[in-house]
């Protein structure tokens, strides 16, 4: 399993899952755009380059779905995918996000903000598990 | 933790550990049992523990668990010994309600609501990337953002009226907008004039009941069945970028502060300190940013009911927000006290008298809109003195959610919700279909319960109450 959704009165939080903290990034990404719409099934249009840097994983984590969102605004970028997604002892992380415009598909919902709330980066005796909620 | 019964509606968390003050929870029996199950009060008390916090750390009948602040929070602050926080403002600056009445009736627009929806979905950008048709140039983008209506006034989107009967009259004179990061301005760009998705709507409404016929009448609420339409919305990505800097901020330069919080999303700026004055500015530039929103929708709405409607206009009776920080005076154990009232998932509540209210309202109070949830009645209310000394002048600002988005979506399907509300002949158009869903009537707190709530403590008194005919959603 990549992740799963859990119960949230006002917003949507998840759990995401992976046998290192580069893939429980990727799949956190992955929850994220999936609360808006299957992911599964969106041919690859659009490429971009990400590059970021922060103090400890929590902040990097919100970082990289801060600058998600921002594609998601200013781009249109439905992700459905993630590159050779790598985070480094310095925590700095680099990647390829790969999608579609969100134009042609039905997507439900606005995710105005990632946030802090619950946020949980633990190391587990698979890998990793993050939490996350997201402000709708 | 003990919640002691105050009075029938009011109860208290007692002040305990690093709490400055008590919670103050307005309440039924009934509502109480339903904050009780997620962690909203444990965050309420968290509020308490704010520097510079007077009197209490408020709950409104509608609250429930947010990020930081619970949503239905007020809390005030002395604005020199005390804090300011993106948090207890929300992602979603001046998220809030306007109302505007017609001359229309029910049984006029009854037959042809199909047609009117379906003008106002063509014309009113919603959902998930759907963009405004509006390019401003960067000093046309820097007018919206310092003068907020001036702006929608000069570009003959508002008329002088419309101005009249907002709240600031909609523009915040605090606002900078050289603290609006330029990522914000790029989120708020292509979006100004969009409904945005989730809980945001336009709703063609007609008045159900009339509570108080005489300051119905002055709000422009005539007769039963009169047509009204509201809008829900707010600043969009503009808004929820510039909580988002400010939160990074805090936790960059004043590590002191953001490392020792409860939770992070309380992030706060002490009084005094640039960083205050910084998300004040861009705070309000995204108040008016969101100001313009709501009077770019109304513009289009004017527009299709005058298409359907041959030459139909509507007036503006109000436009207040549920999310924002505000500089009040308040008498506190005998002393006048300027604070920052936080009201986040809250709506200001002046009482008879207040400046701040429309001449025309003044001698009865400010009006409060009170949406309700999709298919259920909204809610008109009038300010009081009683909320000024309770509440710091604030009512709940809705139905407040029960149930999460993800437990309505396995619970409910978007078009059997939207069969359902045919039946209750509601017609309703959304850019998704299974966005209804999550938007469901049951994943919300009973709204007359919360209204009865408001009415029998005294914040807000009823004037009247709307019910749909008509919804555009995202």
């Amino acid at each position: 399993m990549k992740f799963e959704y859990l119960s949230h009165t006002a917003d949507a939080k998840f759990r995401a899952f992976g046998k290192d903290i580069d893939e429980a990034f990727v799949n956190s990404a992955l929850a994220m755009f999936n609360i808006l719409g299957d992911t599964t099934d969106v041919k690859i249009t659009k490429k971009i380059k990400i590059e970021l840097k922060e103090k400890n994983y929590e902040s990097l984590l919100y970082s990289f779905l801060e600058e998600l969102l921002f594609l998601l605004e200013t781009e249109n970028l439905f992700l459905s995918n993630i590159n050779n997604l790598k985070i480094n002892k310095d925590f700095s992380l680099n990647c390829i996000v790969e999608g579609d415009d969100l134009q042609k598909y039905d997507l439900k919902g606005d995710i105005k903000a990632v946030t802090y709330s619950d946020m949980e980066i633990k190391k587990t005796n698979k890998g990793y598990e993050i939490v996350v909620v997201v402000d709708i | 933790m003990e919640i002691k019964k105050i009075k029938d509606n009011v109860y208290s968390v007692e002040k305990e550990g690093k709490m400055n003050v008590p919670v103050r929870i307005f309440a039924s029996e009934k509502i109480l049992n339903k904050i009780k199950k997620d962690n909203s009060i444990q965050q309420a008390k968290n509020v308490a523990c704010m520097p510079g916090i007077y009197k209490q750390s408020i709950m409104m009948c509608d609250a429930h668990q947010g990020y930081g602040f619970p949503v239905g929070g007020v809390a005030a602050f002395d604005t020199k010994n005390g804090c300011i926080s993106p948090g207890g403002v929300g992602f979603d600056i001046n998220c809030g309600v306007r109302l505007m009445t017609s001359d229309l009736t029910k049984d006029v627009v009854e037959p042809k609501i199909k047609e009117l929806i379906n003008e106002l979905f063509d014309h009113v950008p919603c959902g998930v990337g759907k963009e405004s048709r509006i390019r401003l140039d960067d000093d046309e983008f820097d007018f919206v953002l310092n003068g907020g209506l001036k702006w929608a006034l000069k570009n003959d989107y508002a008329n002088e009226d419309d101005l009249e009967k907002c709240e600031e009259n909609g523009c915040m004179a605090t606002a900078d907008h050289t603290k609006v990061s330029p990522r914000a301005r790029k989120r708020g760009r292509r979006q100004l004039g969009t409904l945005g998705a989730g809980n945001h709507f336009l709703e063609v409404q007609y008045v159900d009941e009339i509570y108080d016929s005489e300051i119905a009448e002055k709000f422009g609420i005539r007769n039963k069945n009169q047509i009204v339409i509201m809008i829900h919305s707010g600043s969009r990505g503009l808004g929820h970028q510039v909580c988002s800097d400010y939160l990074r901020k805090i936790e960059n330069d004043l590590p002191e502060i953001f490392n020792n919080l409860p939770e992070k999303d309380l992030a706060y700026a002490p009084t005094g300190t640039e960083l205050a004055n910084d998300y004040l500015g861009a705070m309000s530039a995204a108040a008016n940013y969101g100001w313009c929103n709501r009077q770019i929708i109304s513009y289009e709405t004017r527009k299709a009911f005058a298409r359907v409607f041959e030459g139909e206009k509507l007036n503006l009776m109000y436009d207040v927000a549920h999310n924002i920080a505000k500089v009040e005076n308040y008498e506190i154990d005998g002393e006048m006290r300027e604070v920052y009232v936080h009201r986040k998932g809250a709506t200001r509540a002046f009482g008879p008298g207040h400046k701040e209210i429309p001449k025309i309202y003044r001698d009865v109070g400010q009006p409060i809109i009170l949406p309700g949830s999709m298919g259920t009645a909204s809610y008109v209310l009038v300010g009081t003195d009683k909320a000024m000394n309770e509440t710091f002048s604030s009512t709940p600002h809705g139905a407040g959610r029960l149930m999460s988005r993800h437990e309505a979506m396995k619970k409910f399907e978007g078009e059997s919700v939207r069969k359902q509300l045919e039946k209750q002949k509601i017609y309703i158009k959304a850019a998704s279909i299974r966005g209804i869903s999550e938007e469901a009537p049951e994943v919300y707190k009973d709204v007359d319960e919360i209204v009865r709530v408001s009415d029998e403590v005294g914040i807000g008194k009823k004037v009247a109450r709307l019910r749909p005919l008509g919804v555009i959603k995202g």
